[in-house]
Formats: C-alpha cells, sequence, structure tokens
C-alpha cells in the first residue's frame, strides 16, 4: 500500500484521532471519582488549615466532621439563606461566584469551634500571575479579627508567588483586623518594611510582586462581600445593651 | 545486555547530554528549577513521557506517512502527557497542584520531539525505550544540578527542608533572592556545561 497517498493519510490520521480519544475518555472515566474525592479532601484540608488544624489525605474527613459545626450560605445582605444544607454550602465554586454582581453571590459560611470560640471560615479566590488563587481566611468571633488564614493556588511560580502557600507568608495574618475605626478596610501587602495607612499590613513575597497584589485584591473583592455580615455584629451588641 | 545497548542508555546521561549536549529542553530547566522537589517529579514525569512515546512510535514507525509523522508524534506525546497529569491528579494530588502547569508544557519540550525524530522513528521498539530512559536521566540529572544550586543558595534548603544553619543568618548570611530568578538558571546550566567541557575535550568545537 503507498503509504504517501492521500486516502491512507486520511485514514490513518482518523483512526488515530478516534483512538486516542477513546483512550483519553476511558482514563478521565476511570480516574474521576478519585480526582473528585481527591479535590474534596483537599478543599477539607484547606479548610482546617486556616482554623490551624493540620490534617493529610487520611484524616481529612474525620477531622473536618470533627471541628466544623456548620456551614451555610449568606446573600450579600449577610442573610442566611433557609434552603441552604452544608452540602449545598460546600459545594459553592467559588471561581463561579467572585464573577457575579454582589446582589447574586451566594456567599458561603464555615462555622468552627475550636477551644470553645465560635470562629466564621470564609473563602476567597481571585487571580494570581499564571492562574487562579484561593484561600479560607478565619475569623474569630468579634467577625474582625483574623484567626488564620491559608492560601493556595494552580500555577504559581515556585519558589516565588508559589510561596503565598506556605506559613511564613501565612502565619502573619494571624491577629490583623479587617476594621479600622469603625471602616472595613481589609488587609494590605506590602513590601517588608512599609507601613500601610489606617490599615493592618503583611510582608509581600519578594519576586512575587504580582502574586502577592493578587492576594491584597482578593481579600478586598472576596471578604468586601461580608460587608453586612460582619457588621451585623455591632448591631447584636447594641441590641444587647439595649436590653 | 549487548554493549551496543548499553551505550544507548549511557551515552545521553553524560557524553550526549540532552541538556549540556545537544541544548534541547532548555526552557523547562529554566522554569522549574526553582526548587529541587518539582524538579524531581519534573525529570521522572518527562523519562516516562519520553520512554513511551518512543516505544509507540517505535512501533510505529513501518506505517507512519511520512507527510504527517510530525503531526503524528504530537498527538502521541500529547496523549500521553494527559494520561501522566491524570494519573498524577488521582494518586499524586499535591504534586499535581505543585506541576500543573509544567505537566502541559512536558509536550512542548524539545528533547521529546527530538529525540522521536532522531532516534524512534529509525530503530527498534527496546532500542528506543532505552534511549527514553537515557535520555530522560540525563535531563534529570541536569534538572536535579541546577536545583539543587538554585535552592540551596536562594532559599537555604534541599527538598524543602532547611540546610543552612540559623547561626549562619545570625552572623550576617543572606540567601541570595537572585537565585530564584530565572536568569540565574540559565547562568547555571552554563556553568555545568563550561565543566562538562573542560572534562570532557571530545566535545570542544574548535
Amino acid at each position: 500500500m503507498n503509504k504517501n497517498s492521500n486516502t491512507y493519510i486520511f485514514i490513518y490520521a482518523s483512526v488515530m484521532v478516534i483512538l486516542v480519544a477513546a483512550a483519553l475518555a476511558l482514563t478521565n472515566g476511570l480516574l474521576k471519582d478519585q480526582h473528585n474525592k481527591n479535590s474534596e479532601i483537599d478543599k477539607m484540608t484547606q479548610i482546617l488549615r486556616s482554623i490551624k488544624v493540620e490534617a493529610d489525605k487520611n484524616n481529612a474527613e474525620s477531622l473536618f466532621a470533627q471541628n466544623i459545626q456548620t456551614a451555610y450560605i449568606l446573600n450579600s445582605a449577610g442573610q442566611v439563606d433557609n434552603q441552604s444544607s452544608p452540602e449545598a454550602a460546600f459545594a459553592v465554586e467559588m471561581s463561579g461566584e467572585v464573577t457575579k454582581p454582589l446582589e447574586e453571590r451566594q456567599l458561603p459560611v464555615y462555622e468552627a469551634l475550636v477551644e470553645g470560640d465560635t470562629l466564621y471560615i470564609l473563602p476567597v479566590y481571585g487571580a494570581g500571575l499564571w492562574g487562579p488563587i484561593w484561600g479560607y481566611v478565619s475569623l474569630k468571633n468579634d467577625r474582625n479579627t483574623i484567626y488564620a488564614a491559608s492560601f493556595s493556588h494552580s500555577g504559581e511560580t515556585p519558589g516565588l508567588g508559589a510561596e503565598i502557600s506556605t506559613e511564613p507568608f501565612q502565619a502573619p495574618f494571624s491577629g490583623k483586623v479587617l476594621y479600622k475605626e469603625g471602616e472595613f478596610r481589609s488587609i494590605a501587602i506590602l513590601k517588608s518594611g512599609q507601613k500601610a495607612d489606617n490599615q493592618d499590613a503583611v510582608d509581600a513575597i519578594s519576586g512575587g510582586t504580582i502574586t502577592s497584589k493578587g492576594v491584597e485584591d482578593m481579600l478586598l473583592n472576596c471578604l468586601g462581600a461580608y460587608k453586612a455580615f460582619f457588621e451585623q455584629v455591632e448591631t447584636e451588641n447594641t441590641e444587647n445593651k439595649e436590653e | 545486555m549487548s554493549s551496543s545497548r548499553k551505550q544507548i542508555l549511557i551515552n545521553p546521561i553524560s557524553k550526549n547530554n540532552p541538556v549540556v549536549v545537544l541544548m534541547l529542553g532548555i526552557c523547562s530547566a529554566l522554569a522549574v528549577t526553582a526548587q529541587v522537589k518539582p524538579a524531581l517529579v519534573m525529570g521522572v514525569s518527562v523519562t516516562a513521557v519520553l520512554a513511551f512515546s518512543n516505544v509507540i512510535i517505535s512501533l510505529l514507525r513501518n506505517t507512519i506517512p511520512n507527510r504527517i509523522r510530525i503531526i503524528v508524534q504530537l498527538v502521541v506525546v500529547a496523549a500521553l502527557v494527559i494520561i501522566v497529569e491524570q494519573i498524577l491528579k488521582a494518586y499524586a494530588y499535591e504534586v499535581w497542584g505543585q506541576l500543573s502547569v509544567f505537566i502541559g508544557l512536558i509536550i512542548t519540550n524539545c528533547i521529546l520531539m527530538g529525540r522521536l525524530e532522531a532516534f524512534a522513528l529509525g530503530n527498534t521498539p527496546f532500542d528506543s525505550f532505552l534511549d527514553g530512559i537515557g535520555n530522560g536521566l540525563g535531563y534529570t540529572a541536569i534538572l536535579l544540578i541546577v536545583a539543587i544550586a538554585r535552592e540551596l543558595l536562594g532559599s537555604g534548603s534541599l527538598m524543602g527542608y532547611a540546610v543552612i544553619p540559623q547561626s549562619f543568618y545570625e552572623g550576617g548570611y543572606m540567601n541570595n533572592g537572585l537565585m530564584i530568578l530565572p536568569p540565574m538558571a540559565l547562568i547555571v546550566v552554563g556553568c555545568i556545561i563550561w565543566v562538562h567541557r573542560s572534562i570532557d575535550k571530545d566535545l570542544q568545537e574548535e
């Protein structure tokens, strides 16, 4: 058979493409459950890391069940969606939510009980240099002071932007406050040595400026959506005083 | 193993190294070598993809129409890379997370196309397999040398463990942040080539 005839080339190319497509579809089909399970476990591990609980893939599910009391979805006015189950809150895809206008966003909140204190865990999602970055920020009972934060990324440069997922970057977030003088300020991320006006700040990563800036924008944008939820505390406090 | 097969396996590790002699795959050598661990996983992934794509192309070599051989090679490599990525995602999720972008970039690694064109199209499957393993190891070796130099001098650690004692830092030692940036990988590769050629005089050009 003439290997250089057009017919042969067409048949060869078509058969090859069909076989390869079938092989890839098969691989994906076989591994899909494992992929979903991995990403759920990964999400649980990250949520747990934001309340300083270290989990690995073997104990993530049990630790998550122990530590996370409940989860629900808020609207931008800070009201709990009564229909929302913890499963629904867990399943919310932040990548889709951040692109919606504020009024339509679903805002998940996880509640954890650590040493007798209720912590609120809020998901954040934004853009780094090469791709998405995301994370979880846990707030103390006052809905203002950060208890801890954990960040992850899909493809930031190892050694530079990727450092946002390491302890030295995340640890300084503990104890920082979102509100200064009654105004929502979020957290600034600055070159070490610089000071922010009227705002708490943590050190950026040298060589990872765009990723650091991405974290700053992500916190401002995503935590800003919860403003109504944060400010409920003050109203609750004043109500209590009146009683 | 006959001595000619041994040569196929061993030659690419030093004398015919894909990175420092053939100058292939420099791009990924810059990208993944800021730390040792991603460099190691990248090396292993490239070795696996290279060995298997060599075998597949070698098996098909008598049927591939000459005019579309590059396309056939690309399809085989791309399919294998996606399968490797899927397997990593299922069984080594953390490593997959660290490497995700770079795994896709294996497809564009010049070593793969270079070896498929130069070797697999004209040799038996077993020889091609050995050639793939040899070149993969040669690539991994260079990646590891560069990564060790960069992580040690740039971050003071190896495989993520701090190796430079705290007392050095207290005495005024500082990590060299420049080592983490990509241009330094190129300079380190240049230094390796220099040392390599001064040891192996056969490689020096007139």
